[in-house]
């Protein structure tokens, strides 16, 4: 199987979704000749040319409009944020429109578009750029919120998101597109709304998401040379939550940490501690812990950035709480 | 610093006792486990034993008196300390202590933890208003080990409830490693040990020390399949909580009395062989026939049903206002003649009302005997947990057909009450008939 980073996986799902269907086609700022500002669509306006590979001027709300318009009229829009910072301006096309259209129309107007782009915070970037928006998303009827934390999942749910006919909001990780990964080739597809085991334990469910999956693992390895084995559950889409999967794991393992970049009040996490206790109280042999980003925004001073992330350090001590061994 | 003696609970159900006979006087000196007073509770004259030493400064209940469980009796401290200064300080009260001690009213929390007798940690002696330790500087909770708060509800994580509710498992005498004491699954995994291997009196009598060599587990907990949930809940509508239904029988007791002379005979001019009754035999040929149905021999649990793997006979005993049902402990493995003479005992003392709570609980089946009172034949109400009971008619003499012929045979009507959750009517009747067999040829229980 072929290693390829990220934002290869990113750029091979266009391409391929692309070739398949003549209706896909790319927009956002800088995506066409300067190939994206992170690089995923390197080679794609050479490929598809100016009408399916469009490069915009700085107006998120702008073209966030365009997009939903060409998704009703039936076309598959790919609308690159360069950050999910600047998707603020575009927010209103999103939840006003995107993710009322189908529902309003009776069904009779379809949305079959996806918005991408990194989200949470790189390296200091400061306050405005370092934010992790995913529960905004997610708290909206009508929208999927899907967040890849490897490549070959970036590849599988990419395509699974072009292909889906309600608007998709694809959150990347700016520290994961050079991340590296064996990535099927051709025809891979991950369904979205289906979480994954990424590293089976027994005493302890760990779940994350995106960026925190690489911290969990990490965790994970750490304490396993304690003789403690995490369970690690990757989410991969947050909205619709795979909570079959959830309650697997947390009834296996009877105690639970939910770790994740953003802030903590009315977190992603937050919805899935509300999930576990409500379907799996009698399981549980201690509190669920949340490890999430500090509740500040973030700071631009480097210890105190890295004092805000969730690290593996964090992850293990909360594991360890949850077994009443801290 | 004195201590309060307070009215215990000294039997499972006790609310208040009578304080029938103060054993030690004000200014005697009291040692640790001394009898401070005898009490009557609603089932037996107890002993109020002394839990500190030093010299009784005060009764401050007379003889006579009717005193709720853990309400001040009497005060034990220093000769000459002050008694009220130091008598009845309200646990939790923020007033001073009152002057009178008998209006001061412990708080539960207090209730709780002093009215359990034989409990030999009273953890929270320094710790007056009982309450646990508060938490840490830190959300850190930190296993500590101390045992769960005494006072007012367990606190268990629901994991940890929910095993112990499976393993039948009582949280309270659980010391929970968890923060502020909470119970944890990680601590049911010894207590499940120690629990089962030491049992409290109430839950499930100890073995009979006569019978040395008695292994295996007591009893065997089995979850109810759906049928027995299904039979429990539609018969429970349909008449009462226990669903009580009878089967009664009438067995030919020639043979059983010949068997009683021939030992009466033989037993005379031996010193203290205790007379053999009908009802010794009875005791004795229900317990051998339990052992071969022990789906008669059960407790119903609510969620499951305890088969008892050990056979424990309780016997009503009508008593001077009421009656008690004392327990024949491991009766199928006895003799006819250990049956007897500890049925005697336990009878008298039954009477006399001085039987130990642990003498009167635990019986796994009942029998009723009202043949001495020329009842023919009348239907015993259950004793529950227990699904089963016998009611024990008269031996009479009545014409019956009998190798081809009417003869006059001496006759004894069973009627034994089932708890239909527990038992259905063929696996009462086979249990009927096994002990048919027996009490109309002795000889079948030690076959």
């Amino acid at each position: 199987m072929p290693t390829l980073t990220y934002r290869d996986a990113l750029n091979q799902a266009l391409r391929e979704e692309m070739q398949r269907d003549p209706d896909v086609f790319l927009m956002g700022e800088e995506v066409g000749v300067y190939q994206g500002a992170y690089k995923v669509s390197r080679g794609l306006l050479d490929e598809f040319g100016p009408m399916r590979v469009v490069d915009t001027p700085i107006t998120e709300l702008g073209f966030a409009g365009v997009g939903v318009g060409a998704a009703m009229v039936g076309l598959r829009p790919v609308i690159e944020f360069m950050t999910w910072n600047f998707a603020l301006l575009a927010i209103d096309q999103l939840v006003n429109s995107a993710a009322k259209m189908r529902y309003m129309s009776g069904g009779q107007v379809g949305m079959p578009a996806v918005f991408r782009g990194p989200g949470g915070a790189a390296l200091q970037l400061g306050a405005q750029h370092s934010q992790a928006f995913e529960s905004y998303y997610a708290h909206i009827p009508g929208l999927k919120v899907v967040m890849p934390a490897t490549p070959a999942d970036a590849k599988g749910l990419l395509k699974s998101a072009i292909r889906d006919d309600n608007p998709v909001v694809f959150i990347e990780g700016e520290m994961l597109y050079n991340l590296k990964g064996d990535v099927p080739d051709g025809e891979h597809l991950v369904p979205l709304g289906q979480a994954e085991v990424k590293r089976p334990g027994g005493h302890a469910t760990v779940i994350c998401h995106s960026k925190t999956v690489a911290v969990a693992l990490k965790a994970a390895e750490q304490l396993a040379g304690e003789g403690i084995e995490a369970e690690v559950v990757d989410l991969r889409t947050i909205r619709p939550l795979d909570t079959e999967t959830i309650l697997a794991s947390v009834t296996k393992t009877n105690r639970c940490v939910v770790a994740e970049e953003g802030w903590p009040f009315a977190g992603v996490g937050a919805q899935v501690v509300d999930t576990i206790q409500r379907e799996a109280f009698d399981a549980l042999d201690a509190p669920i812990l949340r490890v999430t980003g500090a509740d500040v925004p973030m700071p631009y001073n480097k210890v105190l950035e890295r004092a805000a992330k969730v690290d593996p350090a964090k992850v293990a001590a909360a594991v360890k709480q949850v077994l009443y061994l801290e | 610093m004195a201590t309060n003696v307070v009215m215990e609970a000294l039997s499972p159900t006790m609310e208040e006792g009578r304080l029938v006979e103060w054993k030690k006087q004000e200014g005697e000196a009291v040692a640790v486990g001394d009898v401070i007073a005898e009490v009557e509770t609603d089932k037996a004259v107890m002993e109020l034993v002394a839990r500190a030493g030093g010299t009784l400064l005060k009764q401050v209940v007379t003889a006579g008196a009717t005193v709720p469980v853990s309400q001040l009796v009497a005060v034990i401290g220093e000769p000459g300390e002050a008694v009220s200064a130091s008598a009845a300080p309200a646990p939790k009260a923020s007033a001073t202590p009152a002057p009178d001690a008998q209006s001061s009213q412990p708080s539960p929390d207090r209730n709780r933890s002093e009215s359990m007798p034989p409990a030999p940690a009273a953890p929270q002696a320094s710790e007056p208003a009982g309450r646990p330790r508060a938490p840490g500087p830190t959300a850190t909770p930190g296993g500590n080990g101390q045992p769960a708060p005494s006072g007012g509800r367990v606190k268990a994580s629901p994991l940890a409830k929910r095993m112990a509710a499976d393993r039948g498992i009582d949280l309270a005498g659980i010391s929970g490693s968890g923060p502020e004491g909470r119970v944890v699954a990680r601590d049911l995994a010894q207590a499940g040990a120690r629990q089962t291997a030491a049992p409290g009196a109430a839950r499930a009598p100890a073995p009979s020390p006569a019978l040395a060599g008695v292994t295996g587990p007591a009893y065997t907990d089995t979850p109810l399949t759906q049928i027995r949930k299904t039979i429990a809940k539609r018969l429970s509508q349909s008449i009462g909580p226990i669903p009580t239904f009878y089967l009664t029988t009438e067995v030919d007791m020639e043979r059983a009395w010949e068997a009683r002379e021939a030992l009466l005979e033989s037993a005379k001019g031996t010193e203290g062989a205790p007379k053999v009754s009908f009802n010794d035999l009875i005791i004795k040929a229900t317990a051998l026939a339990l052992r071969q149905h022990p789906a008669c021999n059960a407790w119903w649990q609510d969620d499951r049903i305890r088969y008892w793997n050990e056979v424990h006979i309780s016997m009503a005993v009508a008593i001077e206002d009421g009656l008690i049902t004392p327990v024949i402990r491991h009766a199928d493995r006895k003799s006819l003649r250990d049956i007897s003479a500890e049925a005697r005992d336990l009878a008298g003392r039954a009477r006399e009302r001085r039987l130990a709570p642990e003498e009167y609980t635990g019986g796994t089946f009942s029998i009723s005997n009202l043949g001495m009172l020329d009842i023919d034949e009348f239907t015993a109400v259950i004793n529950p947990p227990e699904a089963g009971i016998l009611a024990i008619g008269r031996i009479v003499p009545k014409p019956v057909a009998h190798d081809g012929a009417v003869q006059l045979r001496r006759r004894m009507r069973i009627t034994m009450s089932c708890d239909h959750r527990v038992i259905d009517g063929a696996t009462g009747a086979r249990f009927l008939q096994t002990l048919t067999g027996m009490l109309e040829n002795p000889l079948r229980m030690v076959y």
